[in-house]
């Protein structure tokens, strides 16, 4: 079996590669806590270089596969792959860029903008983390690309919503992650704001980075996102956002139709 | 006349009061760099916990004559380890599990203390005997406060991310539940270098308001560790000082100078204080 194994692995050029395995895969995933089931058997496939908005009511699962795919919440069954390899193994290459929700932080804790985009680079570091050349020019650079250079040396909680999320996907960039989680990114963030934000993540995803965004937004889903996730424990759908944000399947994921008077599918 | 120099030097000419201006200001330093930490992650009563579930080991140390840190130090992991265990084995909840477990080690160690025969050492486990401390009990207090001391200086970026984000730090890779038990064995060894300075009771204070103070001061993390440790020692000197001038209990004097360093910041801060506060509400003065 190694046998064949090495003679396989080096890729010839020019000749037929197999594509490049997905930048997140999810098979056949069942997580329980306790006796509340709270995925089953959910399984999808997100394509490098898309943005992929994960829609659900509330208690849906979407915070359960965000914690399963990050290796935070263990699966009973199924399992993950990022980049064609162990989440543990993606997580250690710093491939995995994680934009938390807004109440998971503290907003007064003593850091600056720039301390917290430059804990991005903690992984590229020696074991003290002391930043060298390279990794100030990284966050220089994440900060920049996030419209932020001006603010660095901000207090974290002295921005605004938008500013603040911008920060934490600084922090990715700077990191080099390929994969972005982002949690309810546009959650008390005004229209302006969240027209910013869009054009940050689509910039990214156009530099070929993945990036799964949880959101109750279905309004700005067809522009921002290439595909979308419906989830109600199981999986509804996956695909092109009009095909998945149909009445019939809002109904099925929301228990309401967000639109009563709009035309049937 | 010169009466505030004789005030400073004074004192210094006694080789007690040199050995206790040293202890207290070492273990005011050590304490005032883990606070930080405690501040923020909101963990403050932990180091309460810990003080207190290291008086078996104290007592016991006593009575078969070894170094007083091994019995506090072996009592302290052991009771964040329980407190972890009770936490995540029964539905108990976290501020029961710690009142639970530090109670029961308190009263463990008031039952042995029962049985020795002489009451002041009792006095001095509880409220500290800084004016007494022997050569190897220095020893021990600079052994601890130096491993203390390269640790933070090793892995402070690392508690701070761990403090601030732990589940970024799990998505690069750390581990949190590693810097979890780091910043936890470090508060323990801390404890342990407070008691000999202010006893149990008031070890709680060290490893508090040191941070508490700086955090009013500052939004930034590195300098929240220097003010902090800066206030601390200084209120160490003081507390000795005043202790010694005015006959009065050395630790309780640490502590009660360590709360005013906190009261001045809390009304007079620049930025974060009461003060500050009312002026900048108040409408601004026209012309």
């Amino acid at each position: 079996m190694s046998a064949t194994e090495t003679t396989r692995t080096p890729p010839q050029p020019g000749q037929e590669q197999s594509p490049p395995p997905p930048a997140v895969e999810v098979a056949g995933v069942t997580v329980r806590y306790g006796d509340v089931l709270a995925l089953e058997d959910v399984s999808l496939s997100v394509g490098r270089g898309r943005i992929c908005g994960l829609l659900g009511a509330n208690g849906s699962g979407k915070s359960t596969l965000f914690t399963t795919i990050m290796g935070l919440t263990p699966a009973s069954r199924g399992r993950v792959r990022i980049l064609g390899s162990d989440p543990a193994a993606a997580r250690r290459r710093g491939l995995v860029g994680y934009v938390p929700q807004s109440e998971q932080v503290d907003w007064a804790f003593p850091v600056r903008v720039a301390d917290v985009v430059m804990m991005g680079r903690y992984g590229h570091m020696g074991p003290s983390r002391r930043p060298r050349r390279a990794d100030r020019a990284a966050v220089e650079q994440a900060l920049e690309r996030t419209g932020l250079s001006d603010l660095a040396h901000r207090q974290i909680g002295a921005l605004s919503g938008g500013q603040r999320k911008r920060a934490f996907v600084a922090r990715g960039i700077a990191q080099g992650a390929r994969l972005f989680l982002l949690d309810e990114p546009f959650a008390g963030v005004d229209r302006p704001s969240q027209a910013t934000i869009s054009e940050v993540l689509a910039a990214m995803r156009d530099d070929g980075a993945t990036l799964l965004v949880s959101t109750h937004d279905l309004a700005g889903v067809p522009d921002l996102c290439d595909e979308a996730v419906l989830l109600q424990r199981r999986l509804i759908a996956q695909g092109a956002p009009a095909d998945v944000l149909t009445p019939q399947r809002l109904l099925e994921a929301f228990g309401i139709a967000p639109h009563p008077g709009g035309r049937a599918a | 006349m010169s009466t505030l120099a004789e005030w400073i030097t004074v004192p210094l000419q006694f080789d007690f009061m040199q050995r206790a201006l040293l202890v207290s200001v070492v273990a005011g330093v050590v304490c005032a760099l883990l606070s930080c930490w405690m501040t923020l992650t909101g963990w403050s009563l932990l180091g309460d916990a810990v003080s207190h579930a290291v008086l078996p080991g104290v007592v016991l140390s006593y009575l078969f004559g070894l170094p007083f840190a091994a019995g506090a130090l072996v009592f302290g992991a052991g009771s964040v380890a329980l407190i972890g265990v009770v936490n995540r084995t029964s539905r108990v909840k976290e501020d029961a599990a710690i009142g639970i477990v530090f109670t029961a080690m308190f009263g463990i160690g008031v039952v042995l203390i029962s049985r020795i025969p002489s009451q002041t050492d009792l006095m001095h486990i509880l409220f500290g005997n800084v004016l007494g401390v022997s050569d190897g009990e220095i020893l021990q207090i600079l052994a601890m406060a130096a491993l203390i001391l390269a640790v933070v200086g090793l892995k402070h970026r690392d508690l701070t991310l761990y403090a601030f984000d732990p589940v970024h730090a799990h998505a690069i890779g750390l581990r949190p539940r590693r810097l979890e038990a780091l910043l936890l064995g470090l508060l323990s060894v801390t404890v342990v270098v407070a008691l000999q300075a202010v006893g149990i009771i008031l070890v709680v204070a060290m490893v508090v308001i040191p941070g508490a103070t700086a955090y009013l001061l500052t939004d930034r993390f590195e300098r929240m560790l220097l003010i902090a440790a800066a206030v601390s020692a200084a209120a160490s000197v003081v507390g000795t000082y005043v202790s010694f001038h005015a006959d009065i209990a050395t630790g309780g004097a640490v502590v009660v100078a360590q709360a005013c360093g906190f009261a001045l910041a809390y009304l007079f801060s620049p930025r974060h204080g009461v003060a500050a506060r009312l002026l900048r509400r108040s409408p601004a003065p026209a012309g």
